[in-house]
């Protein structure tokens, strides 16, 4: 075993030690942290694919977790009420159940990732990071804007929703449901980053024309890669949407995909669990630094901004050692 | 005819420069066909519309009988062509293995497969085992491009290349940078290869080329001057008042 | 429409094209330059209105005011350049992207932290708050004719700064080959110092002109931000030129589509109705214009083809 395999295993198992202990010590609010923060890791993973393997920047991903936001509360909202989304065509009726949900959120942000890459790829460098941006802040407009579910003020669901044979009102049970979505993308993403695509997306990274010559368009490799990210990112979203019952504009703004990208930096860039150490140092540090004053977001740049100028490496860089972008 | 790759009247244009004025080329199998000319000639342009990275303004580009023309680099590397760079384009963070499986995975149009690590495509590995083996890097395999020497990078050029099992090599200055003794290996190395597939041969290095070629064709300000065996080319006026100037 | 009506919207759409370019001037200055991305130039705006609110109060000079913003945009760039942007331009675009977010944080909330969290108030002053009559007997507020004048006067400025002074040449040279110039023995580190705090300044006074018409808070200077950022995609990053027809487009299409929209959809639909999904519309609207230039020239109007 490596020692970033090592290291990754530590992470991991401490995701799931602590609510043990807190479910030992009868502390829920502890367990919806670990929840929150297996949670964000999710959403940090589905960007990981774009950003780590692909390196796109992307500063939009905020768009892919409020879909899948809205997915979860347009499908419980319509359920709560017994209202059906539609009736012409065909009848669609909203749903309470988790799978459904999440299916609904893998579909939408996949084809909202599809749309806004296949404009978005057309350009690179800083032209990607601003477009990305800008179609961020465009879904978040039409969010405020549209009244039908909330606008601004967001929608909210009573109960939250159902997996078959669990509680999962239950903190430590909604935990499991979490944390187990996490570990399958994890493995699915680091299956892909083996594979012919996996190899074939990080070589584009390095060098396109190298690519390109071989015969595979790059262009092709990257929106894949990014309705992947974007799927994975949506189906975090609708989870996250889950834990709080309830969905607003503010899961779409610009600050929500620029944290999302801080996960990936504060864990280590290029790193297969980058997006869970990330994930919860910052759940750490908005509880701990948000407890002690409300300007917790200073020292979080401040952390921030030293980890990009002088520990690139990240969390698991300082553990694991030198790694791919610190070469 | 046994062309594979053929250029009929390929003109194109920057503004008011003709880089490439009207070239007919063809590449046949078997052989080596070298592209010499001064600096500024128009070869890179050549290379570039004959690889698919620039359109023509006119005239066409055919592949194995293919009017590949409107076709882009990816598409015409699927049908055959190997292109190697003369400022190494690889992927220097990976190893010299995965910059081989790169080739095969391109020519196997296996770049769509998700699940299956790429190392366990026993036939992809074979491939680009076997590239690797031929150019002299098998024991470097491990070793992340990074830290291969300028020479070793030429060879993994030409491997990926090899890879790809391609119908036609297109490479633009394989010795770019080789000293004598990387040059007099290189040339051994291409020499064996146009059995494989044959070679568009762009060189600066006069040595290698009058060693190599079976044809070569002089390009100057973006014409073709001269095309002939090497024997021809020494001999030809036109060639000899285009390159040696004031000597001839 | 009213003649009046239009006339006064397209000189609204003049004046919010003329502060978007206040802002994308610096920005695509920055790129073009030191191949720098800032998110936090957006920062350094509300910085601006904070300095020009708090003079304001203080004094009760509005060109106080915009002095201060000027200033106090300078003084935050000179720091904020040399303390961290010049770590930055050696690194890549997810450093760069990463830092200034950081420094985001750490503006808004010290921000939040000096002055708390309600919005500030900047009152346009008595010698610019009236309407003028335009010619053909249009009544205009004076205040938004002088950002415009203020916009163009700037344009004007930055063009004969980099097209006719030495400064100029040493920019454009920059643009091109750093090392180069640096070897011709022009001081490239103060020069990037310079093209910053010039930027800089120009945020500050944007925010300073904008938070006289809206209000001061924490947070107003994202969303000019990524507004500046389309502005970029559609002009073409680093040219002065592509800013000003950009930030103008983008200006008009936001206000028009804002009057417009509600009232072309009302003849389809109802006017609960219209006006909601007519304004969520139309605030989408300068996204869709960036992604149709996006599609036609992938590297904006005026830029360079990647």
């Amino acid at each position: 075993m490596s020692r970033e395999a090592f290291v990754n295993a530590a992470i991991l198992l401490a995701l799931l030690a602590v609510p043990l202990w807190a479910l030992a010590n009868d502390e829920p609010f502890t367990i919806t942290l670990a929840t929150r923060a297996a949670i964000l890791a999710l959403a940090g993973v589905g960007l990981n694919v774009a950003l780590g393997l692909g390196g796109l920047v992307s500063l939009g991903h905020a768009v892919f977790f409020g879909i899948g936001g809205y997915a979860m509360g347009v499908l419980a909202s319509h359920a709560q009420s017994y209202d059906p989304i539609m009736e012409a065509p065909f009848l669609i009726e909203g749903t309470k159940s988790m799978p459904i949900i999440w299916i609904a959120a893998l579909v939408t942000s996949a084809i909202a990732a599809l749309g806004i890459g296949a404009l978005s790829l057309r350009t690179s460098g800083v032209y990607f990071i601003m477009i990305t941006l800008a179609f961020g802040q465009m879904a978040y407009y039409f969010a405020i804007g549209w009244p039908a579910y909330g606008g601004e003020d967001g929608l909210s669901i009573y109960v939250r929703n159902g997996f078959p044979g669990l509680n999962t009102l239950d903190p430590i049970q909604f935990f499991a449901i979490a944390y187990t979505l996490l570990l399958l993308a994890l493995l699915l993403v680091w299956r892909l980053s083996k594979s012919p695509f996996g190899l074939a997306l990080n070589a584009a990274r390095q060098s396109a024309a190298r690519v390109e010559t071989a015969g595979i368009r790059p262009y092709t490799l990257r929106l894949t890669a990014f309705v992947i990210s974007g799927a994975l990112t949506g189906l975090a979203g609708a989870l996250f949407a889950d834990l709080n019952r309830f969905v607003s504009p503010s899961m779409l703004s610009w600050q929500t995909s620029g944290e999302i990208m801080v996960f990936i930096i504060l864990g280590g860039v290029g790193r297969l669990c980058a997006p869970v150490a990330g994930a919860g140092m910052f759940v750490l540090l908005e509880h701990w630094l948000g407890g002690t004053g409300e300007f917790w977001h200073i020292w979080l740049g401040a952390i921030l901004l030293f980890v990009v100028l002088f520990a690139r490496g990240g969390l698991i860089g300082a553990l694991a050692g030198r790694g791919r972008t610190d070469g | 005819m046994d062309s594979v790759l053929q250029a009929r009247t390929l003109s194109k244009s920057f503004g008011a420069l003709r880089a490439c004025d009207g070239v007919d080329l063809d590449l046949r199998t078997g052989e080596i066909h070298a592209l010499i000319g001064p600096n500024g000639a128009g070869k890179s342009t050549l290379i570039k519309l004959l690889a698919g990275s620039l359109t023509p303004d006119t005239g066409s580009v055919h592949i194995d009988g293919t009017d590949v023309t409107r076709e882009g680099v990816a598409a015409r590397a699927r049908r055959g062509i190997a292109r190697t760079f003369q400022v190494s384009a690889l992927a220097m963070e990976d190893t010299v293995l995965q910059n081989a499986l790169l080739g095969a995975i391109g020519a196997r149009r296996s770049a769509f497969r998700f699940l299956r690590p790429a190392l366990r495509d026993e036939q992809a590995r074979m491939t680009a085992e076997a590239a690797l083996a031929r150019v002299g890097l098998s024991d470097a395999a491990r070793t992340p491009v990074a830290q291969l020497s300028h020479g070793q990078r030429r060879q993994l050029e030409v491997a990926v290349a090899l890879a790809q099992s391609p119908r036609a090599f297109v490479m633009d200055e394989p010795m770019a940078g080789l000293g004598e003794t990387g040059s007099a290996e290189m040339t051994a190395l291409l020499d064996g290869l146009r059995h494989e597939a044959p070679i568009l041969l762009v060189e600066h290095d006069m040595r290698a080329v009058f060693a190599l070629a079976d044809r070569i064709s002089v390009l100057v300000a973006g014409a073709v001057i001269a095309s002939g065996t090497p024997t021809e080319i020494r001999a030809d006026e036109a060639v000899r008042r285009a390159y040696l100037g004031e000597e001839a | 429409m009213p003649t009046a009506l239009l006339v006064e919207q397209l000189l609204n759409g003049l004046q919010a094209g003329m502060t978007l370019f206040l802002m994308a001037a610096g920005l695509t200055l920055v790129f073009g330059v030191m191949g720098l991305i800032n998110l936090a130039h957006g920062s350094l705006y509300m910085v601006g209105a904070f300095a020009a609110a708090a003079v304001a109060a203080a004094t009760g000079s509005f060109l106080l005011a915009l002095a201060a913003a000027l200033a106090a945009g300078a003084i935050a760039g000179v720091v904020v350049e040399m303390v961290v942007i010049r770590r930055l331009y050696d690194r890549d675009h997810l450093d760069q992207v990463l830092a200034t977010f950081a420094l985001i944080l750490i503006f808004s909330e010290g921000t939040r932290w000096v002055f708390g969290s309600f919005p500030l108030q900047l009152d346009i002053p008595a010698w610019l708050a009236g309407p003028i009559t335009l010619p053909g007997g249009i009544p205009y507020p004076l205040y938004r004719l002088t950002i415009i004048g203020i916009g163009l006067a700037v344009a004007i400025a930055l063009w004969l700064l980099i097209e006719r002074t030495r400064t100029g040449i040493r920019i454009r040279a920059g643009e091109n080959d750093r090392e180069m110039i640096s070897a011709l023995g022009v001081d490239i580190s103060r020069l990037y110092t310079l093209v910053f705090a010039l930027g800089a300044a120009l945020a500050g006074l944007a925010g300073a002109l904008v938070g006289a018409i809206q209000s001061v808070q924490v947070g107003m200077g994202e969303p000019v931000l990524i507004l500046a950022f389309v502005v970029i995609v559609i002009g073409g990053i680093g040219s002065i030129r592509g800013a000003l027809i950009g930030a103008l487009l983008v200006g008009m299409t936001d206000t028009m589509g804002r009057i417009l929209l509600p009232s072309l959809l009302a003849t389809i639909t109802d006017a609960s109705m219209a006006a909601s999904v007519g304004a969520s519309l139309a605030s989408m609207s300068v996204y869709i214009l960036m992604a149709v230039v996006l599609v036609w020239r992938p590297s904006g109007l005026f830029g360079a083809a990647t």
